[in-house]
């Protein structure tokens, strides 16, 4: 039996694919589907927490896909920084599953909900754990051909609308990615990543090497949603059904910020090239152009999909400072902001069902028939605004706190306007659909059902806790940043002995002088 | 359209294709062949049989459900990783064996689950597009 701690990074991918062959292997029965989901989900949050622990304890773990050693075989790698998003999908997955019971209709689950949502989560935790830039790819793919599913599973034309502007975006934005891995491995001859963060920093930036980065860039920038390539995003996330929709505005912008800060941490350098500057104005264009857009919104899924972009801008932000107090800030910010938008979404999903519409000018009221509705909605609302005592206020907190100590005045100045709209934006859904009076009187108020109020409790909890005890999560965040800065752990995990690729009998030009700096 | 000349030769056509995918699935043993390039001729020769003697027809030769046959074929092709989890490794690492001087390893195993997920991952489009035509 091989070692139990270094195959708790398998587990995060083995149960989704598991569990999405054997769900549509029962395709008949969408009840048995149903409960083999759920079983699956509560596995995989444990899988997803334990191989926390031990990340957290032990430090960097790393195996080999089918015992092929680096570089030559697929890697996966669970550092702190992986391990902390693949707990946090694990608990979002797990809620948006009990959410899920009552939000997707039988007509949702012939048309392949089940599958589709643990090959999704297959994919993400994939992309989250691969040690290896062509593997990312691969999950990636993965990604977008289940994500894709999940758009039609309730068939409408606004449904196709919003499936073909993604497909089109994101295949596009997918082939930006392939060209980027190619150049990388016509310059370097490795894609295994512990290789390439050992080969790059000897080498000379040549054009080819410089425009493989930006293309990197540009590819998780469609990925992410970024100022000028998100507006798939808006016109996609609020076609599908809310559970579905909540677990994309939680998880998939996030993947490719995730992709991002572990190609541009690992592999290139944010110095030179002009490639900071470049990331602090489409930061700054991001949050802007994403707040603005929810401000014009009346539909309350449309405005939580312009925040994500907006939020993806406070993010990025981290990365354009680049100091490690920024990139721990920019990690804190993600893991909070995964937990928050989701819930959100959830809560969109609630006032509808609540309200009987989308739409804010058609809402009301229900302050007065679901009170404490409007006290949960505001614990993620005044999070994503940045308000003390929430995870929202730290994660703001720490990105501008890093921008004002290099004295990037101007971004801190953007994100501290962003913020204030972003509680306009806020108020403004809280002010229509709780406070106001309603527009259509309703002689008895519609019931929100358990399974929509117990996710989004559990959400919010966790958002609390993130906020009061902010201090481990902090911590924890320095940490991640410490092996992202200085990867000499994350090598050291992958290559357990010294010089494997020169004992495997090949050697790469400029591996020879450059692997032992960085081993050391 | 019906053609009488498809409809007499599509039988013929299917097992020929069937026979020559399931070789090309054990030839990718040791030379070029596998379970992918195996499944896409397996799903042609279901094809033919669909465009010429109606879907409903394939699909009672197909005898499962294409996504069923999709879902099958990966937990087949899973259950070939684990004997690497049990035995020392890692998953995904093959084990070999010889049996009466043949060379069997649980690749064949994994190669099978392949064949199937890309029989049923085209034929379950396929399908659909072929109904949707005909009606």
């Amino acid at each position: 039996m091989a070692d139990a701690a270094t195959l708790l990074v398998l587990w995060p991918v083995l149960i989704p694919i598991a569990t999405a062959a054997l769900t549509a292997a029962l395709w008949r029965s969408p009840a048995a589907q149903r409960w083999v989901g759920m079983a699956s989900l509560m596995l995989l949050l444990a899988a997803s927490l334990a191989l926390t622990y031990v990340v957290a304890t032990e430090g960097v773990v790393a195996k080999q896909f089918g015992d092929w050693a680096a570089p030559f075989g697929i890697t996966f790698v669970a550092d702190p920084l992986s391990a902390a998003m693949i707990a946090i999908s694990g608990v979002l997955a797990f809620a948006v599953g009990i959410f899920a019971l009552s939000d997707i209709r039988p007509r949702h689950e012939r048309n392949g909900f089940h599958p589709l949502f643990h090959g999704l989560m297959a994919g993400v935790n994939g992309a989250f754990l691969t040690g290896d830039i062509f593997n990312l790819y691969v999950w990636f793919e993965v990604m977008l051909i289940t994500t894709l599913g999940l758009l039609v599973v309730q068939r409408g034309r606004a449904q196709i609308d919003g499936a073909l502007k993604y497909a089109a975006m994101n295949l596009f934005g997918t082939i930006l990615f392939l060209i980027a891995v190619a150049l990388l491995y016509g310059a370097t001859g490795t894609l295994n990543m512990a290789d390439l963060a050992r080969i790059l920093p000897g080498m000379e930036m040549s054009p080819g090497l410089t425009a493989s980065a930006l293309l990197f860039l540009a590819a998780f920038g469609i990925k992410a949603g970024v100022f000028p390539l998100f507006f798939w995003l808006p016109a996609s996330y609020h076609t599908a059904p809310i559970a579905i929709a909540a677990l994309f505005a939680g998880l998939l912008t996030k993947v490719g910020v995730y992709a991002a800060f572990r190609v541009f941490t690992l592999l290139f350098e944010m110095e030179g090239g002009g490639l900071r500057e470049i990331v602090a104005v489409v930061a700054a264009l991001t949050m802007i152009t994403g707040v603005f857009g929810a401000a014009i919104q009346w539909n309350v899924r449309r405005i939580l999909s312009f925040h994500i972009i907006s939020q993806i801008g406070y993010m990025l932000m981290g990365l354009a400072i680049a100091t490690p107090v920024a990139i721990a800030g920019a990690v804190f910010y993600i893991v909070h902001h995964i937990i928050v938008k989701a819930n959100l979404f959830l809560l969109a999903g609630a006032i509808r069902k609540a309200a009987g519409t989308d739409d804010l000018r058609k809402a009301g009221g229900l302050l007065k028939s679901h009170p404490w509705l409007a006290v949960l909605f505001l614990i993620p609302a005044l999070s994503l605004a940045g308000l003390p005592p929430l995870s929202g206020f730290w994660a703001k907190f720490l990105v501008i706190d890093a921008s004002l100590r290099e004295e990037v005045w101007w971004l801190a100045a953007v994100a501290l306007l962003v913020g204030a709209l972003t509680l306009f934006s806020m108020s403004k859904i809280w002010m229509e659909a709780f406070w106001k009076k309603p527009v259509l009187v309703r002689a008895t108020p519609r019931r929100v059902p358990v399974a929509f109020v117990a996710p989004i409790v559990l959400l919010g909890a966790v958002t609390l806790t993130i906020g009061l005890f902010a201090d481990p999560f902090v911590e924890y965040a320095r940490t991640a940043t410490a092996v992202l800065v200085d990867p000499a752990d994350y090598i050291a995990a992958v290559f357990p002995e010294e010089g494997p690729v020169q004992a495997a009998g090949t050697a790469y030009p400029g591996t020879a002088n450059h692997s032992q700096g960085a081993v050391e | 359209m019906r053609s009488l000349i498809l409809t007499a030769m599509a039988r013929i056509f299917f097992a020929i294709m069937l026979a020559g995918s399931v070789w090309v699935l054990l030839r990718g043993h040791n030379e070029p062949g596998g379970g992918f390039i195996g499944g896409l001729v397996g799903a042609a020769g279901f094809a033919t049989l669909a465009l010429a003697a109606g879907v409903e027809t394939a699909r009672r030769a197909l005898v499962l459900h294409p996504v069923v046959l999709m879902g099958a074929g990966l937990a087949i092709a899973f259950v070939s990783g684990v004997p690497g989890i049990v035995t020392d490794a890692s998953f995904l690492t093959h084990q070999w064996g010889s049996l009466a001087g043949v060379k069997l390893g649980t690749t064949i195993v994994f190669d099978l689950g392949v064949y199937m997920v890309v029989v049923g991952g085209v034929l379950s489009f396929m399908f659909r597009l072929y109904e949707e035509d005909a009606a």
